[in-house]
């Protein structure tokens, strides 16, 4: 864990830093955060406890505990990372860590729209170019500059083209990916739609 | 771009608006909560200032950290206990229906709202669970959702969501004798693969699912997740409308006939388009078991653990890891592999038909002296219907534990485990590594029937032995 985390907030355009390379498919959100770290009524402390039981099995060695990758903000993963549980305590965990964006080959559903909804946007690159920033990212530092306008992604050594969901993109370049306040605009057309819907109006015993 | 399918009539019905950017903002007619994902939704509340829309659309349990051991209260576990508190303190606050232990109507999440009718087609539901998708079974859509749409959810009764495209997964012919929904799901999720459903909503279909009773259809809905599909759905047939019919939540008198007229109009249409269909031969599946780390990974009972030049380049990555981690060897028969612990429960084969073809197998026969077996009911009333038929005797004249009611060993939050790298034979859903609470615990899962026969020769056996 690093400096004092503060969530993201407003508009969201541009984000620079340092990879970090974790290599594997189909990683799920229990390898993200075990299930016994669920006992709780917060997101606090998750930080610490991100991927414990692959850290301890490789006991300082994974990519979250290498000093080189300490100040890492961008993690570089590959197909169907997050799969499994609805947990946000995954994602969570995973920026209170640090991260700002996500880069993969691609991500599960449920794992996707909770990076978006806390403000983590997760960009896909095809598996070659996937690998070559996780080879490079082997031997030497990679520091990336993310433009959300372009969907670019520029370094000293090499560029991408990214890609992210274009409704994502608009959301945090209007700063509007924290949906609640979106939503509420819209009181009198839910109202309607509440008493519209024939369940409701035919199913007295509901409650 | 799919039309007139039963999602797109659903979606389309509960849409609210257009909002900028492309998503849509949907309405969700049943939100079911429990202690695990919701706290922090009510503390976002609380920040914010906002109350509970529709509290009546709300519906909530425990299961995740209950003990399955002494349910007294205070808990022995703390943590638990300040998770069961802080769920009572908000359904109090916010006057949200809560079936707590005890109330005759708790149980796993996924298991309580169909057998109190809750669950019904054309519903929008949501939940802060993955395994949402089994309220599919009766032709709604159903899909889990994280913690601040849980609070979304709460605030405005909707969700921004971009709409899913739809694949029919056609399963023909019939499914054979001791070959069981279970089978059929993780078989079809190994053809798949476990990210093929990103993006998509996955729709059952075929004599094989027609044939399915509706507890096993809600197996099957279940696991769509497992496949990478957030929402897996049935049209609605005679069979649902007679499973929620006199439930106690379910619509009563003239209501059930206009509800009936409603629910029988919701179908996918017969020349209704799909974004993708797949079809295959239901009668050719075997009892079926993983081997690996991910629920993709199985093969039938007398197949090898596949070798790493039979599988596709994408999969080879995962496998490499799932034998280190497993100690499989490509090759090995998944057959004989011995187990040490026996785990019947959970959102996918906690229920009462569950128990009812474990018992069976399990009557008269005894657990193998070097396996611990245990089942967990999915509710208080499976348990109670299984106590009324004497299920509960027969599993405990085995040697199974008879427990009561949660998720319990399915994703461990309790107190009950795997220790060190022991192999349980699993009625769930997941084989992640770790996911049954020891970090080098290993999973197999397959059907509460095969569980219950590998509990009898203490290692992965062929039930159609004990059947036929």
């Amino acid at each position: 864990m690093k400096s004092e985390f503060t969530p993201p907030i407003g508009k969201i355009t541009q984000i620079n830093g340092q990879c970090i390379s974790l290599i594997g498919n189909d990683i799920d959100t229990d390898r993200i955060i075990p299930a016994r770290f669920l006992k709780c009524v917060n997101f606090d402390s998750l930080g610490e406890s991100v991927f414990e039981d692959d850290r301890k099995t490789l006991k300082g060695n994974h990519p979250f505990d290498l000093e080189d990758n300490k100040n890492s903000s961008i993690l570089v993963v590959n197909s169907n990372f997050g799969c499994g549980s609805s947990r946000e305590h995954a994602p969570q965990a995973i920026m209170r860590w640090g991260i700002k964006a996500i880069i993969g080959e691609s991500f599960a559903d449920i794992f996707y729209s909770n990076c978006i909804a806390i403000g983590i946007p997760c960009f896909t690159l095809k598996k070659k170019f996937i690998e070559e920033i996780q080879n490079y990212c082997d031997n030497k530092f990679l520091f990336l500059e993310i433009d959300l306008k372009k969907s670019f992604a520029k370094s000293k050594d090499m560029n991408f083209n990214l890609e992210i969901n274009e409704s994502s993109r608009k959301m945090f370049l209007s700063g509007e990916w924290d949906a609640t306040s979106k939503l509420l605009e819209h009181e009198k057309l839910i109202e309607n739609k509440f008493y519209q819907l024939p369940y409701i109006k035919f199913n007295t015993n509901f409650l | 771009m799919s039309q007139d399918t039963l999602f797109d009539k659903v979606w389309d019905l509960h849409k609210v608006s257009s909002l900028p950017g492309g998503s849509d903002q949907i309405f969700i007619g049943l939100h079911l909560i429990h202690e695990v994902t919701s706290p922090q939704a009510f503390g976002a509340l609380k920040d914010k200032n906002l109350k509970v829309k529709f509290p009546s659309r709300t519906v909530a349990t425990v299961d995740h950290i209950v003990p399955t051991d002494n349910q007294s209260r205070p808990f022995k576990d703390n943590l638990a206990e300040q998770m069961i508190a802080t769920l009572e303190k908000n359904c109090l606050e916010h006057k949200i229906r809560f079936f707590n232990i005890g109330s005759g109507n708790q149980g796993i999440v996924h298991v309580v709202a169909p057998e109190l009718g809750l669950t019904q087609p054309g519903m929008t539901i949501a939940c802060g669970d993955s395994h949402t998708s089994t309220h599919g079974a009766f032709g709604s859509i159903a899909f889990g959702i994280g913690t601040s749409q849980v609070r979304d959810v709460l605030a405005t009764q909707t969700i921004a969501m971009n709409k899913l495209k739809v694949r029919q997964i056609w399963c023909a012919n019939k499914l054979s004798n001791g070959v069981y929904a279970k089978d059929l799901v993780l078989h079809i999720i190994n053809k798949l693969g476990v990210k093929a459903g990103a993006g998509f909503a996955y729709e059952f279909a075929g004599p094989a699912i027609n044939a399915l009773s509706m507890e096993e259809r809600m197996t099957i809905c279940n696991m769509s997740i497992e496949g990478g599909a957030r929402c897996g759905y049935i049209n609605p047939d005679e069979k649902t409308f007679n499973y929620i019919k006199n439930k106690s939540c379910a619509p009563k008198n003239e209501h059930w006939d206009k509800v009936l007229t409603w629910w029988k109009s919701l179908k996918s249409d017969e020349n209704s388009i799909y974004d993708d269909v797949i079809k295959l031969d239901a009668s050719k599946v075997e009892p079926t078991v993983t081997w690996g780390i991910t629920p993709g990974q199985s093969v039938s009972i007398n197949q090898q653990i596949p070798l790493l030049d039979d599988l596709s380049p994408n999969d080879k990555l995962v496998a490499k890891e799932a034998y280190e981690y497993m100690s499989f060897k490509p090759g090995q028969s998944i057959k004989d592999t011995p187990v040490d612990v026996c785990f019947i429960g959970s959102c996918t084969n906690g229920r009462i038909s569950d128990l009812r073809v474990a018992a069976k197998v399990l009557k008269d026969k005894k657990v193998s002296d070097n396996v611990k077996a245990f089942v967990v009911p999915g509710s208080e009333k499976v348990a109670t219907e299984a106590k009324q038929e004497g299920i509960d005797k027969i599993f405990k004249d085995s040697g199974f534990q008879w427990r009561e009611p949660g998720c319990s060993m399915c994703l461990a939050m309790n107190a009950d485990k795997l220790t060190g790298n022991q192999v349980s034979a699993s009625s769930s859903n997941r084989n992640f590594k770790g996911r049954q609470g020891s970090p080098s615990g290993r999973t197999l899962l397959m059907s509460p029937a095969m569980v219950a026969a590998a509990a009898i020769n203490g290692k992965v056996s062929d039930v159609r032995e004990f059947i036929n």
